[in-house]
């Protein structure tokens, strides 16, 4: 019921967000229509953070809990991690070599969102190779910690590199209070999205571990 | 004497009598130097500029060697059971690990670094020294969080080749930070070079004491 | 004042995940017994000894050495305890003598060389003392094993299937250390597959079967035969 009500919130939204990014919104100055991506590229960047800050949350209370509840969220986010910081990446591509003239740049932003997918990757892998439900959790739980302890310190060591060695800087210029408007209900719109999927996806981690539960209480019935 | 302590002894003695992970780690980070002398055309580029690079590389790839073997050592028998039954905290157990890890590290970069040296007609002076203490730094860094993902990558089912994937994405924060503290001290322009030694510092002592608590969910079952 | 028990485990859980390994074990053990646990692969025995030897941490339930609680002082209760499985734990590179040193200086008791020569002399091994572990057959290796195991001296012993791979020689050294133990008033725990190896010491017997207790009571008499029958051989249909 949650996720039908959820779902349709994210429809609605979604295509009033659609409206304003490509009717409401006003053409900038410089970069013309391309810029528009950034109404996407901004959200994909945050969920991408909003995923790293669950994926912690989730490994800490699964190890303080011992509740596979707890370990379900640490790996739906874990996976919609990577996929949001490959949205990230591959929006800021796609918006960066039409107007810059360079498909990628080392400046401290995109840095620190590869090296987040490059970590959210690390964890799926790690995960993918443990045997056991039991190991999954508890060891993909502490890494989840161990990795959510290194994000400060990838900010930090990358900002201060770059600043070492000074790059062209890529602004995102001012937005108008138009541009914020659409800004405001792109942010809404896939914070909904998010919801939305975080929702699903844990709902099918219930449902395959079930399914898990049975094939294993039917095997030890020989 | 403390149990801590007995663990650091035994490694020592196990390490004196087989003597494979310092010459392992020796042997892998004169290799990796070699091959970037290749890799680059010795004139052709500054080789201030990159040296600091290649000699965290070998440092990064030794130090995973290294910690991979020691894990090995108390796989094999089921060690690392009899360490667990001991009257010692799990935590601790962890910190004596460091130790070994850091200690046998330590002993291959300190014969590497003045490879290094000669390698790229550095001098043996006071920068040397400084280039050495920031290898402490880092080194103590990587032993710090390569003693407990070691140990978490046992446990897969790639044994010692998930090191890497965990442990390099984890650490890119000392290499950078190595890196340029150690570009610095060659370049002769040290300004700045505080907040670097202070983000190693304060990552080991971040990873220490997360570790330390942790390490229990990673070795009981 | 009540008398201490060697082990009290109460409605002892373990889940691995989906799979329930123990589904509530409660079992008193006093001191000087020794107890013979059997049951089939998989029906919990190993998983319950090695949570008592606190090696694996149990989901819910109380479990007590020596009354010491085991989750809230694990190290305090490690020192009673006295474990032993068909791995032994020892470090290849070094001698015997080394590793009884280490393991000495890891338990905090004196690792005078009289001390240890008089183990690897119990367990026959004085004329190997300084040869490098690698070199040792199974049955030396699980020799060396039992002198870890009696190292400090614990009060509760246990052990996992001792006897599997065992030579002749190595069985008789495991059976007199363990009947001079019992003499001494220690209290021992040992899981087997092998009945009559099982019974052969011991004061009680116990079955697990699907990580519960199905038959607890003496080692005579038919009715540990006949719980043996039921619950473990494989194959006798049911």
């Amino acid at each position: 019921m949650r996720s039908k009500i959820l779902g349709i919130l994210v429809l609605v939204l979604m295509i009033a967000n659609l409206y304003m990014i490509f009717v409401f919104a006003p053409n900038e100055a410089t970069m013309g229509v391309i810029q528009r991506i950034f109404y996407f590229h901004l959200p994909f960047g945050i969920s991408s953070y909003i995923s790293a800050y669950l994926l912690g949350f989730g490994s800490i209370m699964y190890l303080i809990k011992h509740d596979l509840k707890w370990d379900r969220l640490a790996a739906s986010t874990g996976e919609m991690g990577i996929l949001f910081t490959s949205l990230s990446i591959m929006s800021g591509a796609l918006w960066a070599k039409p107007v810059w003239g360079i498909w990628w740049t080392w400046d401290a932003r995109l840095t620190l969102q590869f090296l987040l997918g490059l970590i959210f990757l690390s964890y799926l892998m790690l995960r993918a190779y443990l045997p056991e439900r039991e190991k999954k959790a508890a060891l993909g739980g502490v890494f989840g910690v161990l990795a959510m302890v290194d994000v400060p310190f990838n900010y930090l060591s990358i900002r201060w590199w770059r600043t070492q060695h000074p790059q062209p800087v890529i602004l995102g210029g001012g937005l108008d209070t138009d541009m914020w408007k659409v800004m405001i209900v792109s942010f809404l719109a896939f914070a909904a999205l998010y919801a939305y999927l975080l929702d699903r996806r844990m709902a099918i981690a219930r449902v395959e571990e079930e399914v898990e539960y049975l094939e294993h209480a039917i095997l030890a019935h020989d | 004497m403390k149990p801590v302590t007995a663990i650091i002894f035994k490694d020592i003695l196990i390490e004196m009598r087989s003597k494979e992970s310092v010459s392992s780690m020796l042997m892998f980070g004169v290799l990796v130097l070699t091959i970037f002398s290749f890799a680059f055309e010795p004139s052709s580029v500054d080789r201030s500029l990159i040296a600091p690079g290649i000699l965290w590389v070998a440092f990064s790839f030794a130090a995973i060697l290294g910690l991979n073997r020691s894990l090995a050592m108390e796989i094999d028998n089921d060690c690392l059971q009899g360490l667990l039954l001991a009257p010692l905290d799990r935590g601790s157990l962890y910190l004596g690990k460091v130790a070994s890890n850091f200690t046998f590290m330590m002993m291959a970069e300190l014969i590497v670094l003045p490879i290094f040296v000669i390698f790229n007609n550095l001098k043996f002076n006071l920068q040397f020294l400084e280039i050495a203490g920031i290898a402490v730094l880092g080194t103590l860094a990587i032993a710090a969080i390569g003693s407990i993902l070691s140990t978490i990558s046992a446990n897969t089912r790639m044994k010692e080749v998930m090191l890497p994937v965990l442990q390099i994405p984890l650490t890119v924060p000392v290499v950078i930070a190595s890196v340029e503290a150690t570009s610095m001290v060659l370049s002769g322009e040290t300004k700045g070079i505080s907040s670097w030694l202070y983000l190693l510092a304060g990552f080991s002592i971040v990873y220490l004491t997360v570790s330390y608590l942790v390490f229990e969910f990673v070795v009981e079952e | 004042m009540p008398d201490t028990f060697a082990l009290e485990s109460e409605d002892i859980r373990k889940t691995f995940g989906h799979f329930t390994a123990l589904a509530g074990v409660t079992l008193t053990v006093r001191r000087g017994e020794f107890v013979a646990l059997f049951g089939r692969n998989g029906a919990g025995k190993t998983t319950f000894l090695k949570i008592a030897a606190t090696l694996v941490r149990h989901t819910s339930g109380k479990l007590r050495v020596e009354g010491i609680d085991i989750r809230e002082e694990p190290e305090k209760a490690r020192r009673h305890i006295g474990f032993l499985s068909h791995n032994t734990y020892l470090y290849r590179d070094l001698s015997p003598v080394e590793n009884l040193r280490f393991f000495s200086r890891l338990y905090g008791i004196p690792d005078s060389e009289e001390r240890i020569m008089a183990l690897l002399d119990r367990v026959g091994l004085r004329r190997r003392a300084a040869d490098p572990v690698r070199a040792f057959s199974r049955g030396l290796h699980q020799r060396l094993g039992i002198a870890r195991v009696m190292l400090h001296d614990p009060s509760v012993i246990m052990l996992d299937e001792p006897y599997t791979g065992l030579d002749a020689n190595a069985v008789e050294i495991l059976n007199q250390i363990l009947d001079q133990a019992a003499a001494a008033g220690r209290t021992i725990i040992l899981t087997s597959h092998d009945l009559e190896q099982g019974l052969r010491a011991a004061t009680r017997a116990v079955v697990i079967d699907r990580g519960k207790i199905v038959f607890e009571g003496s080692p005579k008499g038919a009715s540990i035969r006949d719980a043996y029958a039921a619950y473990i051989r494989v194959g006798v249909g049911r």
